[in-house]
C-alpha cells in the first residue's frame, strides 16, 4: 500500500483513534507518553505532506472512493498546509513542554481523559483544515469545540467553568451561525462541496440569499476566530486554563477559524461577485484595526500576565484579519506568515509562563518579581518570545510585521494611516512586554513571606524538559527571523492561491 | 407580499421566529439552565430550517419500490446533515449542563450575576 497518498486522511484518523484508546491507559505517565508519540507523529505527516506540497502538489484525497462532489474530498494545497503545521506543531510543543505543568494542575487519575479530550482537539483542528466539504467544517469544529471546553474546564480554577460556560454559549452560536450559512447556500446550490460550491454561485439567480449566506457564515467564523468584538469569550477562557492548554489553544485554535473564513470568502463567495471588497474590507478593516488597538491598550494595563497575553492574542488575530482585508497578494502573505510567526510566539511565551506556573501560584505580573534570578532560561525565553511578538528584528515577529507594513505601504494614503495604527501598536506591545521583563529582571524578589498568601517560591529552575522546549521554542522565533524561507514561501503560495494567481 | 408568499414560506417565519427566542433567552436570562434551554431552541430551529428545504410534498423515503418507476422522494440529504448536527446538539446541551452541575458545585449558585460578584 501506497502510504504517502493516504496521508491527508491519517492526518485525522491518528489522533481521532487514538484519543479513545489513551483513555484505558491508567497507569501514571503513560497516557501522556501515548499523546506525545501522537502528537508527533501527526506533526511527521504534517511536515511529510509540506514537503509534498512545497514540491508543487496539492494532494486529493477521495474518502471511500467516492467521487466528489458526491463523496467527501480532502485536500491539502499551500494554506492548509501552512495551517498543519502550526496545529500539529503546537499541540506537539505543549504536549511535550508541559508534563511537569500537567501532573501539577491535573490530578493523575483524570489525566487519561484529558489527554483523550486533547487528541481529539488536535483531531478537529486538523479536520477542519484538511477537509473540502463544507458540513464536514462544521462537525470537526463542534469536535474541536467541545473538546477545547473540556480541557479549559480541566483545571483547578473554578474561575474557568464560567469562563468556559461563556465560550461554549458563544462558540455555539458561532458554529450554530455557521450552519445557516452552510444550509442557504445548500439551498441555492444544492452541494457542500467548497470548488462544487464556487463553480455554481455564479449561476444562482437570487443572489440575495448568498449575500446573507455570506454574512452568517462570516459573522459564525468571526466570533470562533476572536475578532475584536466578538473576542470576549477568549481572555478569560485563556487566562484560567491549564498553562497546556493555553500554549495549545493560543497557538493555534482562533487561526483555523480565520482559515476557514478566509477560504470561504477569498475562494466560495468571491466566484459570486458578491461585493466582494465591501464584504471584506469595509467590513473586515475596521473591526481589525480596532482590535489592534484596544486590545493592545487593555494588555498595557492588565495586571495578570495570561490575561496580558490573551489581549494581545486578541490584538494579533486583528493583524491577521488586517492583512487579509487589504485583498492584496502582499497582504495575504503577510496575514498568512503573521499566522505561523504569532503561533511560534506564543507558544513560546505561554510555555514559559508554563515554567513560571510550576514555581509561582499566583501569576500577577507583580509577584514574579525578579523571577529572572532564580529561573533564568525561562526568563529568557519569554523575552526572546516577548520581542518576537513586539516584532524586533532578528525574530520572526518582524519578518511579518515588516511583511504587513510594506503591504500597507501599498494603499497610498490610508495606508499610510494603518502603517501608523500598527506601529503605534508595537509600541503598546513594547509597554506591555517590557513591563514584565522589567519585573522578571530588575525587581528583587519577594520573599518567603508570601508563602503565607498561598504563593509558594520555591527557588529554582523548572523541570528540565519544560526549559528545554520552552528554549527550543524560542530559539525556533530566532531561527525563522533569520531565515524564513519555508514559512514564507508557504504563504506566498497561499496568498496565490486565495488571490485566485495560481489554481 | 402575498398572502400565497406568507403562508408559502410558513416553516421559514417559524424557523425566524424560533431562532430569535432562543437568541432573547441565551442573551437575556440570568440563569444558566435557561441559557441552555435557550441555546437548544437556537439550534432546533436550524434543523427545521434543514428539513424544510429537503422535503418534497407528497414525496416519500428513497427507496427503490416494485411497480414504481419514477416515484417522488424528498432529499435526504439534508435530514442526514440534521441527524449529525443534532447529536452536535445533545453534546453541547450535555456538556453545557455538566458544566453548570460543576458550577453549582464549586459557587453554590447558577444565577449569573451571582456568579459574577462571587470573584
Amino acid at each position: 500500500m501506497d502510504i504517502e497518498s493516504h496521508l491527508p486522511i491519517l492526518q485525522v484518523i491518528v489522533p481521532l483513534l487514538f484519543s479513545p484508546l489513551v483513555v484505558l491507559l491508567q497507569p501514571r505517565g503513560l497516557a501522556w507518553i501515548a499523546t506525545t508519540a501522537v502528537c508527533i507523529l501527526s506533526f511527521a505527516i504534517a511536515i511529510n505532506m509540506a514537503i509534498l506540497v512545497l514540491s508543487g502538489q496539492t494532494l486529493e484525497y477521495e474518502l471511500g472512493g467516492w467521487q466528489p462532489p458526491f463523496g467527501i474530498a480532502l485536500r491539502i494545497d499551500a494554506i492548509s498546509s501552512l495551517l498543519l503545521l502550526i496545529v500539529t506543531g503546537a499541540a506537539t510543543a505543549a504536549v511535550l513542554g508541559c508534563r511537569e505543568s500537567l501532573n501539577q494542575q491535573i490530578e493523575s487519575h483524570r489525566q487519561p481523559l484529558f489527554f483523550a479530550a486533547w487528541l481529539l482537539l488536535l483531531a478537529g483542528l486538523v479536520g477542519m483544515v484538511v477537509t473540502a466539504d463544507a458540513f464536514n467544517i462544521f462537525v470537526f469544529m463542534e469536535i474541536s469545540s467541545l473538546a477545547g471546553y473540556i480541557l479549559i474546564a480541566g483545571g483547578p480554577d473554578r474561575r474557568a467553568l464560567m469562563a468556559v460556560f461563556k465560550y461554549l454559549i458563544m462558540g455555539t452560536i458561532g458554529a450554530t451561525f455557521y450552519l445557516i450559512g452552510v444550509g442557504l447556500v445548500y439551498m441555492m446550490t444544492g452541494t457542500l462541496n467548497l470548488d462544487d460550491m464556487a463553480r455554481l454561485l455564479p449561476g444562482v439567480t437570487d443572489q440575495t440569499t448568498i449575500t446573507f449566506a455570506a454574512a452568517f457564515i462570516t459573522v459564525g467564523l468571526a466570533l470562533k476566530a476572536a475578532m475584536f468584538p466578538l473576542h470576549v469569550w477568549l481572555p478569560n477562557a485563556y487566562t484560567h486554563a491549564p498553562h497546556a492548554v493555553t500554549v495549545f489553544m493560543a497557538a493555534c485554535g482562533t487561526k483555523v477559524a480565520v482559515y476557514v473564513l478566509l477560504r470561504f470568502d477569498f475562494l466560495v463567495f468571491q466566484s459570486a461577485d458578491l461585493y466582494h471588497g465591501l464584504q471584506f474590507s469595509l467590513f473586515l478593516m475596521p473591526f481589525a484595526l480596532l482590535g489592534i488597538v484596544v486590545a493592545s491598550a487593555v494588555a498595557m494595563f492588565e495586571g495578570q500576565i495570561k490575561r496580558m497575553l490573551a489581549f494581545s492574542s486578541v490584538a494579533q488575530v486583528g493583524y491577521i484579519l488586517l492583512g487579509a482585508s487589504l485583498l492584496t497578494q502582499d497582504g495575504l502573505t503577510a496575514s498568512f506568515a503573521h499566522m505561523f510567526n504569532h503561533a511560534l510566539a506564543k507558544s513560546a511565551l505561554f510555555l514559559s509562563i508554563a515554567c513560571m506556573g510550576m514555581r509561582f501560584m499566583d501569576l500577577r505580573i507583580d509577584q514574579l518579581a525578579g523571577a529572572a534570578k532564580t529561573m533564568p532560561f525561562t526568563a529568557a525565553a519569554f523575552l526572546i518570545g516577548g520581542l518576537s511578538l513586539i516584532g524586533v528584528p532578528g525574530t520572526a515577529g518582524f519578518i511579518s510585521k515588516w511583511l504587513l507594513i510594506e503591504a500597507l505601504m501599498e494603499q497610498g494614503e490610508q495606508g499610510l494611516l494603518m502603517v501608523g495604527i500598527v506601529l503605534l501598536s508595537s509600541l503598546m506591545a513594547v509597554v506591555y512586554i517590557w513591563r514584565t521583563v522589567e519585573v522578571l529582571y530588575f525587581r528583587t524578589p519577594i520573599q518567603q513571606d508570601n508563602t503565607q498568601q498561598g504563593n509558594r517560591v520555591v527557588l529554582s529552575e523548572a523541570p528540565p524538559l519544560m526549559v528545554g522546549v520552552t528554549l527550543l521554542m524560542a530559539g525556533l522565533n530566532v531561527v525563522f527571523g533569520v531565515m524564513p524561507d519555508v514559512p514564507l514561501s508557504l504563504a506566498e503560495a497561499a496568498a496565490e492561491i486565495l488571490t485566485g494567481a495560481r489554481q | 407580499m402575498t398572502l400565497e408568499a406568507f403562508l408559502g414560506h410558513f416553516n421559514y417565519w417559524v424557523f425566524a421566529i424560533l431562532l430569535m427566542i432562543g437568541f432573547y433567552a441565551v442573551i437575556a436570562k440570568g440563569n444558566l439552565i435557561k441559557k441552555l434551554v435557550g441555546l437548544s431552541i437556537f439550534q432546533s430551529a436550524v434543523f427545521l430550517m434543514y428539513i424544510s428545504m429537503s422535503k418534497v410534498e407528497g414525496g416519500t423515503a428513497p427507496i427503490l419500490q416494485a411497480g414504481v418507476a419514477d416515484p417522488i422522494y424528498s432529499n435526504p440529504l439534508p435530514q442526514v446533515l440534521i441527524l449529525t448536527a443534532i447529536v452536535v446538539g445533545v453534546a453541547t446541551l450535555s456538556l453545557g449542563l455538566a458544566i453548570v452541575v460543576r458550577i453549582n458545585e464549586r459557587y453554590g449558585s447558577i444565577e449569573e450575576r451571582e456568579l459574577l460578584d462571587a470573584d
